[in-house]
């Protein structure tokens, strides 16, 4: 499988090249952002007020991290995917309105997602689910964190991380969706699975 | 055997639980990899294999959601304490979240607000059994959140029986897809009632990987149902493979006539457990992982 290395603000041709099945690795600045924060982020679009940090060209991670508070600034302790498609009613507004490139999550997401990338120029990539020390490991550091009223799984994290992945595009800014043929080939085997469970 | 050294061992084996898993799991995800024809399902395989090993070497949470803290705990009536154990458990989750650390996950569903601790109202949770004897057996069953959300409750008709049952397995895992991070591991309760049921089917995620049901009929029934979820071809994390579930577990409470309750339980890859046996005097041996 080709693999590409992206590094952040990413460049709108950067993605459009890219295919379903390709594995990409992310360097430079990635946001986490789960459902409360979706939420808010479009509320304070809608009211013309900018989020804390820029976020076009940048990845956005469906993740609720464990992190540490040190003297200093945080530490980033286990930071896995969570399932991307609680954030299906807010992702496509969410990628029209702040331009970011890369959706980072488990599980896949819907076609109104597809169509927005499709649209703007941005793809899926999945990060194996509870695979959450792999990924702290990428992170070289948290850079800031907005948001903690709503909690520590709920806030915005923001981090510079450096070959952040393996992640699989999932979707591609073509519109083609990996899970979305998966799901068909299983609908296929469906009636061999309940043969060989004897029904 | 003082409150305290109580505490200590409880907090060891939640920290056991959420930075190592026990050998069975590995394995069988090591074996998995061997067979795995799917190049994609293959390099999560890997992902998983060498997060478990970093998680091991840094003890540290494997996967950021590190549960909701539930206990099983077959306790002997004459062990020390006993009455003291839900206030002790409390402290060990408290100290745990700290220490270890671990996401502090509790949210109040009705007024919204997350204490921090891990603890709240009914949380932990403590499965109890009461026998004969001075020891206490503990297993720390910190339950994701994403496997959760895709359990089930389908009360059949015993005219569905147990065919019903397993096209209801079948289509559940196939609904679920990506959602519960599979690899899975599928525990099945039938009977008893709708709580019952599910009580069942979560208490079956315990048993080791690989373990039969001890009544043949039923092991046969595991192994058949668990080469149908494989051939769906939902893979390691929903992208396409052979490897969906490691293991399907079943187990059974009689009846009502009129009913045929069944639950299904779905746990992710990180299937984290942590057991120990205390005595009465306080000698620990812990039951699902080598402690030095």
């Amino acid at each position: 499988m080709p693999i590409y290395e992206l590094t952040t603000p990413i460049a709108e041709d950067d993605v459009r090249k890219l295919r379903v099945n390709d594995l990409i690795y992310i360097t430079g600045t990635i946001f986490t952002a789960r459902d409360e924060a979706h939420e808010r982020a479009l509320e304070w679009f809608k009211a013309n007020k900018p989020l804390p940090i820029d976020p076009t060209g940048l990845a956005v991670f469906h993740c609720g991290p464990i992190v540490r508070q040190m003297k200093e600034g945080w530490e980033m302790i286990a930071a896995g995917p969570t399932t991307s498609t609680r954030m299906e009613m807010f992702e496509d507004k969410f990628i029209e309105a702040f331009q970011v490139r890369v959706i980072i999550g488990k599980g896949g997401m819907g076609s109104k997602t597809a169509t927005a990338m499709k649209k703007v120029g941005a793809v899926y990539g999945a990060f194996t689910g509870g695979a959450a020390v792999l990924a702290a490991k990428a992170v070289r550091r948290i850079t800031d964190v907005a948001w903690l009223d709503l909690g520590m799984p709920e806030a915005l994290w923001i981090m510079e991380v450096e070959r952040f992945g393996p992640l699989i595009v999932a979707i591609d800014a073509t519109g083609e969706n990996l899970f979305e043929r998966v799901q068909t080939s299983v609908e296929k085997n469906r009636e061999k699975a309940y043969k060989l469970a004897g029904i | 055997m003082r409150a305290s050294e109580l505490e200590d061992v409880f907090v060891t084996l939640l920290r056991l639980a959420v930075t190592d898993l026990p050998q069975d799991v590995v394995n069988s995800l090591e074996q998995a990899l061997k067979l795995e024809s799917n190049s994609t399902a293959q390099s999560q395989l890997e992902a998983i294999i060498e997060n478990i090993k970093l998680a091991r070497q840094r003890s540290i949470p494997m996967c950021q959601d590190t549960g909701i803290q539930i206990f099983y705990l077959t306790v002997g009536s004459k062990f020390p304490l006993i009455s003291e154990i839900p206030q002790i458990l409390e402290n060990a989750v408290r100290k745990g979240t700290q220490e270890i650390p671990l996401r502090p996950n509790t949210v109040n569903p009705l007024f919204h607000k997350n204490p921090g601790d891990n603890t709240g109202r009914y949380i932990p949770w403590i499965n109890w059994k009461i026998v004969k004897g001075n020891d206490l057996q503990i297993t720390a069953f910190p339950k994701g959140g994403g496997s959760e959300n895709v359990c089930q409750l389908r009360m059949l008709t015993p005219g569905q029986g147990l065919k019903g049952m397993k096209q209801f397995v079948i289509d559940a895992v196939i609904e679920t897809g990506a959602k519960a991070c599979p690899p899975i591991i599928i525990g099945i309760g039938i009977g008893g009632g709708a709580d019952i049921c599910m009580k069942l089917a979560k208490e079956q995620l315990l048993r080791p990987v690989g373990q039969r049901h001890p009544d043949q009929r039923i092991a046969d029934m595991e192994e058949e149902l668990l080469e149908a979820i494989n051939k769906t071809g939902i893979g390691p994390m929903g992208l396409g493979g052979d490897t969906t579930s490691l293991d399907v577990h079943i187990d059974f409470a009689m009846r009502h006539p009129a009913s045929f309750p069944v639950g299904l339980a779905v746990q992710c890859w990180a299937a984290r457990r942590a057991s120990a046996t205390i005595t009465s005097e306080g000698r620990v041996e812990f039951t699902s992982h080598r402690v030095e």
